[in-house]
């Protein structure tokens, strides 16, 4: 096959067909056209950002969260955001995977001069993912995962005093949430899930910038830029939707922006409020970690899953618990979260 | 523009580091692959995004294939492509879990192939017609975002 030459400067030779429009283009005016997707998605309507907003970037090290660091510090010199911009990992306890990529996300903090914040399940929780999959078992270990690391990195950012987080979801991985919702019938997550932004009275603004990013251009543009970033085992699940439709992604995510709720079933969904025992924004009186952690505490295995709504607001005698969340609590990146002490406390029984 | 950029790396892009890797580059010679002459073609083949850890954990390999195969129907010769050198791969190469990375003749879907740095659907995927010393890079798009 003859080289084909750039849809776009018509000079260089093309490297990458984008799969969202079967465009083929070289390799700078591919880096231009992600970089300005990217641009597009954060300043269209009223923009994401605000000029002088401090944003805390959640890194795991992986290529969205790197290239999204990464995009964001260029977009941000060329386009004037004025943003403040840190990153904020995770440390969930995972020996020999977490602690791998987290080295990555230190070497990601030199190259972008950025600040990193690590805050890790085990001084947040007292737990970590291997004493929990030491007890719970590999089968639903990703649940509590799942909701331990939301409210991290909400924590987090309370205490970088940061007021907005981006992350690196992609197209991909909202077209997949979009059917995930349809699928459960969750009309209230179908709404928020294809938001660019989300933001409600008590929680912490997060966007997703790479709303429109396919994953396959964020592995090229990763590729391509030599960036440094982590994966480990990493092939469960197969992509085969893409294969059969390449514009199927951006579709999925279209459809899912056009679902309307009608008034009635809008009155229907439940009012947030506050967990009774740690402060965080929930929809029922104790938040979902603290379940889990009541479940953990409690030495109890899968049943710690079914969501006991115990309904007292101090733990049981003995049981760690989360400090308080404090939104703006702006307690500062170098100094330990307020309330450690607290839950070391509560950890020494008797 | 991106030329503007002042971050500089010295990464390779594919996602692992030399600590998760069991050699940062290795000779790989099968038994039956002679090394390079007239009738053999030198490939380098890299594995980025985890993919490595189906190929004994090395990232890097230069293999020997032949420069000519039977076609079709076995009545002439023709160069040897893509499609040959996926599935020598499967027997010569992976050392584990074939379904990770095979998907009939082809590669799974969620595997990206880059020809001397070009996406492989520019350069006619299973069709393209392998030459000596062309690089040939598999990235895994799966997971660890």
């Amino acid at each position: 096959m003859p080289p084909t030459p750039c849809s776009l400067c018509h000079t260089a030779r093309a490297l990458v067909k984008r799969p969202k429009t079967g465009q083929q283009v070289c390799k700078d005016c591919f880096f231009e056209v992600f970089e300005t997707e990217v641009h597009n998605t954060i300043v269209e309507g009223k923009g994401i950002f605000e000029r002088g907003e401090k944003v805390a970037i959640g890194a795991s090290g992986g290529k969205d969260s790197t290239v999204l660091a990464h995009v964001l510090s260029v977009l941000n010199k060329r386009y004037h955001y004025g943003l403040d911009l840190f990153l904020l990992s995770i440390d969930e306890g995972i020996t020999g995977y977490r602690d791998d990529s987290l080295e990555t996300v230190k070497q990601n903090q030199i190259e972008y001069g950025l600040p990193l914040k690590i805050l890790s399940y085990n001084e947040l929780y007292g737990w970590t993912m291997d004493k929990i999959v030491e007890q719970v078992g590999r089968r639903n270990n990703c649940t509590f995962c799942g909701v331990f690391r939301r409210q991290a990195l909400d924590r987090g950012a309370a205490q970088l005093g940061v007021d907005h987080i981006v992350t690196g979801h992609n197209a991909d991985d909202i077209a997949e949430t979009v059917l995930m919702n349809i699928m459960r019938g969750d009309i209230a997550r179908l709404g928020r899930c294809t938001a660019v932004t989300t933001q409600s009275e008590d929680t912490i603004k997060r966007s997703k910038p790479f709303k429109y990013a396919y994953e396959k251009e964020i592995v090229m543009y990763a590729y391509f830029k030599k960036l440094t970033y982590f994966s480990t085992e990493c092939i469960y699940s197969p992509d085969d939707l893409e294969a059969i439709r390449p514009s199927a992604i951006v579709d999925i995510i279209h459809s899912g922006e056009s679902f309307q709720l009608e008034q009635s079933v809008q009155k229907g969904m439940k009012a947030m409020q506050t967990c009774l025992r740690c402060g965080y924004i929930s929809s029922n009186d104790l938040c979902k970690a603290c379940a889990l952690l009541e479940g953990l505490e409690a030495g109890l295995d899968r049943s710690a899953l079914r969501q006991t709504q115990a309904n007292s607001s101090n733990a049981p005698t003995g049981h760690r618990t989360i400090p308080m969340f404090e939104r703006y609590s702006n307690v500062g990146a170098s100094q330990p979260a307020e309330g450690i002490e607290k839950a070391v406390q509560a950890i020494e029984i008797k | 523009m991106s030329t503007s950029d002042d971050i500089i790396t010295t990464s390779n892009g594919l996602g692992y580091t030399s600590s998760s890797a069991a050699h940062p580059e290795s000779l790989v010679k099968p038994p039956q692959a002679p090394s390079a002459g007239e009738d053999t073609i030198e490939i380098k083949i890299e594995f980025g995004g985890g993919l490595h850890l189906l190929f004994s954990s090395q990232p890097s390999h230069k293999i020997h294939i032949p420069r000519n195969i039977p076609n079709d129907d076995n009545t002439a010769t023709q160069p040897v492509n893509m499609r040959y050198l996926v599935k020598w791969m499967k027997s010569n190469l992976l050392s584990e879990r074939e379904e990770m990375f095979g998907d009939g003749d082809g590669v799974r879907p969620g595997i990206l192939v880059l020809i001397n740095d070009a996406d492989w659907e520019l350069e006619g995927e299973l069709e393209y017609e392998l030459r000596d010393r062309d690089e040939i890079v598999f990235i895994s798009t799966l997971h660890g975002g």
